[in-house]
């Protein structure tokens, strides 16, 4: 019993999701969140900083243009502060190359906003897979 | 837009004639001034001439006149002197003497005659009878007994004819006697009249009474006033010939020439009318002026056809100008719509989003147990598809919206036209096919290859063929695609024979937003994207349509320069 729980738990892919646009992070989160994952909305880049330092994620999904910190910045940040866990950007289009950018920084992939939730979906659980050293690397 | 135009007219017209007046200004006046200076100099050292010309001609005259007098009165005087009063009283031995001077001298003297200190002439030779006269009373014989000869003016005397009379006196025995010799008016006459010059100038001899001593040629009025004044200022020459310039009563001026004879008892007057003396100058101003004339209706034609064509270059400059600013001015609208656009496509896509993932939220609970039977079930996965459908749509427009600003891949690489053509027609292949349109190529062969971004070009050309498609869809029809290198550029060539764009909208077909397609079909951004594409490479696009025949566009990309691609993506 305690296993199998244990084992579900694991298989609940945690995201931090990042995005100043709250109705568009709140949705995401249900969404995702109906998808069977534990999802964690934040709505600036200072509280995502904060979250980070308090919670343990699996993937990130990060909204790179923020209007109170660079979602560049805020990734630099996950990234030293916590190297294993998957980051995903959200671009605007023809922001391309701030994601290539931020490939460079370490992140995990890019999707242009706005996307088709499976793509998402299944972007987030690659990266998990990815991360997977940590809790669900291996199912 | 007519009163501007009238504008611009006026500002050609004000500009022509400026132009005009400076060229007139700067032609004419130096060759007035200069021909004013040597006119004015010629004129001068004419007069000089013809007044040297006359006065040396009227002292020649004047030399034989006072020569011919004195001769005459020297021959009269040897005469006298030569024989005795007895001898010359012999009226036989007179006529001998008078035959002997007509000999020498020709019909000079008329006649001779001997005439004694009381006035009666005691002998007489000649064609006249006249012995026995009594000249007592006559002013000739009184003069003469007071100097030793005298010379008398030109008078009627008692023969009736005119004539004047050189006498000489003498002492015999201690009383005066005199020889008279009547010279003949005709042969004087000829001395003064042989002076003719042009076609009024003419010489004759006055006294100092004002009266003729010779024949003049027209009817003139002695005593008048030109003649006193010669006269008077006769007495005050110093070479002996005086130039005076007097006006007729006619108001034409005259000149007058004059000179002393008989030592001052006659003055011998030229006189010619100035006109007339100056005829060669005249002649001359007429030429120069005539020349003027011309060389100044010249100038003013030429000053009229280089102004006209001078402002002719100038309105094609500025024509050129105001559609170059056109140009300017759309590729600035195009590139602050561009801006605003991709603002405002950044500002929709975020509801859009929440838009679309608020419907898959609604989605995602219809799957939900309680929903599933839902009377209006599959009427909302309709519904909400649609959302799903017209949020994909708006995504497309802002992608547009946004490749209009900042291009996916501005990168340059060499590009061969050819080569993408053809991929780009076998993209469309199936398309074409659809639209029952039947595409064809007539590409130049060994195209040098040009450095532009190749995803901005294929947009370009992609966008071109989808629009010929679009408007062939319907008829069908076929589509032609040529290239060829044209000096230092490529063009693209794409000529449709589809129903061909109205004049009202040629005008308009690079502006953003402007569509002619139904709505929801078009953006209106296409070709205003391609006029952004083609002019950053430097680049041209053109467009030519006739309705019912067809569209051409023409694409000139330069070969090399044009402007170098930011890389700022």
């Amino acid at each position: 019993m305690m296993a199998e729980k244990e084992r579900a738990e694991k298989e609940t892919i945690r995201v931090l999701l990042v995005d100043d646009e709250i109705g568009f992070a709140d949705i995401l989160a249900k969404r995702l969140g109906k998808r069977g994952m534990t999802v964690t909305p934040v709505y600036t880049g200072a509280a995502a900083v904060k979250c980070i330092r308090k919670n343990d994620f699996d993937v990130a999904v990060l909204d790179l243009k923020m209007e109170d910190m660079d979602g560049i910045e805020v990734l630099k940040i996950f990234k030293k502060a916590y190297p294993e866990m998957a980051v995903i950007m959200l671009t605007g289009h023809g922001s391309e190359q701030a994601a290539r950018d931020g490939l460079k920084e370490g992140a995990f992939d890019y999707l242009t906003k706005p996307c088709e939730l499976e793509e998402l979906v299944e972007k987030i659980r690659e990266a998990a897979r990815s991360a997977g050293g940590g809790s669900i690397g291996r199912n | 837009m007519a009163q501007a135009k009238e504008i611009h007219n006026g500002y050609y017209y004000s500009l022509t004639r400026n132009i005009l007046l400076v060229i007139i200004l700067v032609a004419i006046t130096p060759m007035i001034l200069v021909s004013s200076i040597i006119l004015y100099e010629f004129d001068v050292s004419y007069h000089e001439k013809v007044r040297a010309h006359l006065e040396e001609l009227v002292l020649k005259h004047k030399h034989n006149i006072d020569s011919f007098l004195k001769e005459k009165l020297g021959d009269i005087r040897l005469l006298a002197q030569s024989f005795t009063y007895e001898e010359l009283s012999n009226e036989a031995f007179l006529r001998d003497r008078l035959e002997l001077l007509q000999q020498n001298y020709g019909p000079v003297f008329v006649d001779l005659g001997v005439v004694n200190s009381r006035g009666l002439q005691v002998a007489y030779a000649g064609p006249f009878k006249l012995g026995q006269a009594l000249y007592s009373n006559a002013e000739w014989f009184q003069r003469t007994m007071k100097s030793h000869y005298f010379k008398s003016d030109v008078f009627l005397g008692l023969r009736g004819l005119p004539h004047f009379i050189i006498a000489v006196r003498e002492n015999y025995n201690g009383d005066s006697w005199i020889l008279r010799a009547t010279i003949d008016f005709v042969a004087f006459n000829d001395l003064v009249e042989n002076i003719r010059i042009g076609e009024t100038g003419f010489a004759f001899i006055l006294n100092k009474k004002g009266e003729f001593q010779t024949k003049p040629m027209y009817d003139l009025i002695p005593n008048k006033v030109p003649y006193n004044d010669c006269f008077a200022e006769c007495k005050d020459c110093k070479n002996g010939v005086c130039f005076m310039e007097r006006k007729d009563e006619a108001g034409n001026p005259v000149v007058y020439v004059s000179a002393m004879l008989k030592h001052g008892e006659w003055l011998l007057i030229y006189q010619q009318k100035a006109s007339d003396a100056y005829s060669d100058l005249r002649r001359t101003l007429r030429v120069t002026i005539a020349i003027i004339l011309l060389a100044g209706i010249a100038i003013v034609i030429t000053g009229f056809i280089v102004s006209r064509r001078m402002v002719g270059r100038v309105a094609e400059a500025d024509r050129e100008k105001e559609l170059i600013s056109e140009q300017v001015v759309e590729t600035g609208k195009l590139a602050s719509v561009g801006e605003l656009a991709a603002g405002i496509a950044h500002e929709i896509n975020n509801p859009v989003a929440i838009m679309v993932e608020e419907a898959g939220w609604i989605e995602d609970l219809l799957e939900e147990e309680e929903f599933k039977q839902g009377k209006n079930l599959d009427e909302f996965h309709r519904a909400l598809g649609q959302i799903r459908n017209q949020g994909r749509r708006c995504k497309e427009i802002t992608h547009k919206l946004l490749s209009f600003a900042r291009k996916t891949d501005s990168t340059a690489h060499d590009v061969q036209l050819n080569d993408l053509v053809e991929e780009l027609i076998a993209l469309s292949e199936q398309r074409a096919k659809y639209s029952n349109v039947a595409i064809s190529t007539d590409l130049q062969p060994d195209l040098p290859s040009i450095r532009v971004s190749q995803t901005e070009l294929q947009q370009v050309l992609l966008n071109l063929i989808n629009n010929a498609l679009d408007a062939m869809e319907k008829e069908g029809g076929s589509l032609e695609i040529s290239t060829r290198q044209e000096g230092d550029h490529i063009a693209v060539k794409m000529a449709d024979t589809g129903p061909g764009i109205p004049g009202a909208n040629l005008a308009r077909i690079f502006d953003p937003f402007f569509t002619t397609k139904p709505v929801g079909k078009g953006t209106g951004l296409g070709l205003s994207i391609c006029y952004g594409i083609i002019k950053k490479m430097g680049g041209d696009i053109e467009v030519r349509s006739t309705v019912g025949e067809g569209s051409t566009f023409l694409v000139k990309i330069p070969i090399k320069g044009g402007q170098e691609p930011t890389a700022d993506a």
